[in-house]
């Protein structure tokens, strides 16, 4: 490897450690074994009733449990899980003394139904209100639920089990918190703020409530037998997105802080971008600009060519509207390069890990360029004639990959983009 | 470390926008604190005390009443306080700097339907709810489009659609650790060239029963009768208070070549996590942090987002107290507590301190603050959460 600069004269950041739990699995090896066979994640739901829901299906992490059960439980058992082995891969820092912040990418918290429910149950009416509720809140009997209903609560749990320096950050940009929270950690390690840096995307917010809200916006498929088939990227007859659960973490360093300890290098985060959408809350701008601008800023920041990506791990949620807007618009930024770069959604298999998403498909996108094979988008039965990706159908792809771009699009306008490549640029 | 020190880059806060239970914009602020206004109202959530938001007229800042009514409270009140601060900074409108303009907002989320949530709960107690029950009354009762309203990350959105605010857009959660961190951050991107301009903020509607619940749990409410924040020995607790407070910052370059005054300098931000586990942890998280901000003085001024709740409000106390040279502001006494926004509030209040020439009186019987003549250099703001996250800034006369 070359200078531990890049060409803009900024410290190199190099992945040294990656986790990642899916429907498919807990770990790297299980995950890549089975998204490069083409298996599916996605199943009707057990875990509660699904009567009166028009999708029941979703990418649930059944394999972990939690008690009490709730979603935030879940999103920071699954973060645990990502980061134990992200930790383990890149053996840093002593136990419980991680030489860097955490960055995290978490779904918002709030209080829950079955905690809601307990409340209700323990008044001890048959007609109630909130003032019954605020009557019985206090006293001490249900402290633990303030503690496990704040915000901050999975970070502050990560940081003290992990030990990493400083005041975590959980943050949210929609779909594309996992995405951000890699940029954050690689804008700390290049400002020399850190040497390392732990940066993880989590959700395990498969819940009754949550469900229901994106089923009312109408984002996801109703499609649920077989559940398996639902989650059709670039497929003409593809309806919504499917809800998953799942986290990625990843271990930054600076490349000079990773020689020096002589770690294993998995890759290079060469470059991050983000521009914001300000068309509506929830669609994008017609014209696509912020999507072209964001990718567009991704390639000036790693200081790359539309010409030198190779492959595009495409945010591909099978909604209607977005693999149409991310083929228009990706279209527009690669030009006449684009038949050449295979493209695969992840999501096709794993769902739409929502918060996780940016950060597993990073993790995806570097066992990618180790393992010089591409996972497939798989229910790539009937192509959308409008969407002329060369997408990996179906089966999983050999090719030599050198560097791939990974999208990540939310509600609220968020776009981020990340350039992952195998060796510094 | 690096980056030269000597490369960090100068940074101004060139604009802030704030609305609260005192009114809104900066010389009504200013008026309300030097003629000691506190506005609570201990009879709509009795016993819950609340600090109301003063009227507002949202038309102001947010034209479009489609936008407003894609709302909840708490980003209406952001979203226009947000509007103030590029008012105040001469950037509204100016689709050049907007287009390129960071912005890390610190987020909570949005008020629940608390009568779709009573009518569950009640039916549930009353023991007739099949297994579909619960999916069934939330597909036909929630309006569809209160999830966009509730979620974390659309108060940026909204801002993005309504101001035009869209360079970059993050928000940090966790109450008010958040926005010490999106203040830290911004100016750690601007000090090192990763950034030009940020907006960066936050707000909070502290008049939601959904929230009374949820830190009623861990009994931080205050209750029955409103006391200053000082002076919560006997009865401990933070009374919510509605607010929302944006600052621009932005290189003293950036802001000199569009020909912008500054209020103050935003020349440092510090934070940390104290695992709370031992009495006395947050007095150590504060001690360990002052040094960090470079003051030399042996006195000075104070402005803290104490918020009245125990332990942490006697541990913070237990830190000024060991700095007897510096003038203490408490803004929860005249604020409430404001969660996220009660740190951006002190620096706003910081600033907008610096650049009229003195420091507000203090708002506090017990004589812990005291009177402070003279013009202010310096003032640090502090940050102590009620449950995890302590923070700090050294706010700065441009001289």
């Amino acid at each position: 490897m070359s200078a531990p600069r890049d060409k803009f004269g900024r410290p190199i950041v190099v992945v040294t450690g990656m986790g990642v739990v899916t429907s498919l699995g807990a770990g790297k090896e299980d995950n890549w074994r089975r998204l490069t066979a083409g298996e599916s994640g996605i199943k009707t739901v057990t875990r509660f009733p699904v009567d009166g829901l028009k999708s029941t299906m979703a990418g649930t992490v059944d394999f972990v449990t939690v008690d009490p059960v709730t979603s935030t439980g879940l999103t920071e058992r699954l973060a645990e899980m990502a980061t134990e082995e992200a930790l383990a891969q890149a053996a840093i820092g002593g136990k419980a003394d991680f030489p860097g912040p955490l960055f995290l990418a978490v779904a918002p918290v709030e209080v829950e139904w079955p905690q809601r429910l307990e409340l209700g149950r323990a008044i001890g009416k048959t007609e109630l209100s909130y003032d019954d509720m605020l009557r019985i809140s206090g006293g001490g009997r249900y402290a633990k639920y303030h503690r496990r209903f704040m915000f901050g609560s999975v970070a502050s749990h990560l940081a003290e089990t992990f030990g990493t320096k400083g005041s975590p950050i959980s943050l949210s940009t929609a779909c594309a918190s996992g995405a951000t929270a890699i940029q954050l950690g690689v804008e700390a390690i290049r400002r020399g703020e850190a040497d390392a840096a732990l940066c993880v995307g989590t959700d395990g917010s498969v819940n009754p409530e949550a469900m229901v809200r994106f089923s009312l916006l109408s984002a996801l498929s109703t499609q649920n037998d077989p559940p398996q088939a639902a989650s059709k990227p670039f497929s003409k007859n593809r309806d919504g997105f499917v809800m998953a659960e799942g986290a990625g973490a990843m271990v930054l360093e600076s490349y000079e802080a990773a020689i020096a300890r002589g770690a294993k290098i998995l890759g290079v985060v060469a470059g991050c971008g983000e521009l914001t959408d300000s068309f509506h809350r929830t669609r994008s701008s017609p014209d696509g600009k912020p999507i072209i601008g964001c990718m567009r800023k991704t390639l000036a920041d790693a200081g790359l060519e539309p010409e030198q990506i190779d492959h595009i791990n495409a945010h591909g949620t099978s909604t209607p509207e977005n693999d149409k807007m991310e083929y228009n618009t990706t279209a527009v930024v690669f030009g006449d390069h684009l038949p050449k770069i295979p493209v695969s959604s992840n999501k096709s298999m794993v769902g739409h890990t929502i918060s996780a998403a940016g950060a597993v498909e990073a993790v995806f996108s570097l066992l990618t360029l180790e393992h010089q094979r591409i996972p497939p988008t798989i229910n790539y039965e009937i192509p959308d004639p409008a969407i002329l990706f060369d997408v990996v159908g179906n089966k999983a792809r050999d090719a030599k990959v050198t560097a791939v771009m990974s999208n990540s699009f939310g509600f609220g306008g968020q776009n981020a983009s990340l350039i992952l490549t195998r060796e510094p640029v | 470390m690096t980056e030269p020190k000597s490369a960090a880059k100068e940074v101004w806060i060139t604009g802030i926008g704030i609305v609260s239970s005192l009114g809104e914009g900066l010389d009504a602020h200013w008026d309300a604190l030097n003629e000691k206004k506190i506005n609570v109202d201990d009879k709509r959530f009795a016993p819950y005390i609340v600090h109301p938001l003063a009227p507002v007229t949202f038309d102001a800042q947010i034209p479009k009443k489609g936008d407003q009514r894609q709302m909840e409270a708490w980003q209406r009140i952001g979203t226009y306080a947000a509007g103030l601060a590029l008012e105040s900074a001469g950037v509204k409108g100016n689709q050049e700097i907007l287009g390129r303009m960071d912005m890390i907002v610190a987020a909570g989320g949005g008020e629940r339907d608390l009568a779709v949530d009573v009518a569950i709960m009640t039916a549930d107690a009353k023991g007739n709810s099949s297994p579909g029950f619960l999916n069934e009354r939330l597909m036909n009762d929630l309006r569809p489009t209160l999830f966009l309203a509730q979620l974390s990350n659309l108060l940026a959105g909204n801002i993005a659609i309504v101001h035009g605010v869209c360079g970059t857009s993050r928000t940090f959660m966790g109450e008010e650790a958040a926005s010490i961190d999106a203040a830290r951050i911004a100016l750690a991107r601007i000090e090192s060239g990763q950034s030009e301009i940020a907006l960066v903020g936050a707000a909070h509607n502290g008049e939601r029963k959904d929230l009374l619940v949820l830190y009623e749990f861990g009994d931080f409410n205050l209750k029955e009768k409103f006391a200053p924040v000082w002076q919560r020995e006997g009865q401990s607790g933070f009374a919510l208070g509605s607010a929302g407070c944006f600052l621009v910052l932005e290189s003293r370059e950036h802001a000199e070549a569009r020909g912008a005054k500054p209020y103050a300098k935003l020349t440092k931000v510090v934070s940390d996590l104290a695992q709370r586990k031992q009495p006395g942890a947050v007095t150590k998280s504060l001690e360990a942090l002052w040094p960090k901000l470079g003051v030399t003085a042996e006195s000075g001024n104070v402005i803290t987002g104490a918020t009245g709740a125990e332990p942490v409000t006697s541990e913070e106390k237990a830190f000024l107290r060991q700095h007897p040279g510096f003038a203490v502001r408490a803004t929860g006494t005249m604020f409430g507590h404001t969660l996220e926004t009660q740190f951006p509030l002190g620096l706003a209040l910081a600033a907008l301190s610096l650049s009229r020439g003195a420091l507000f009186p203090p708002n506090d019987p017990s004589g812990f603050e005291v009177e402070k003549a003279g013009s202010p250099d310096q003032i640090v703001v502090v940050g102590a959460g009620h449950w995890q996250g302590e923070g700090m800034a050294l706010v700065e006369a441009v001289k």
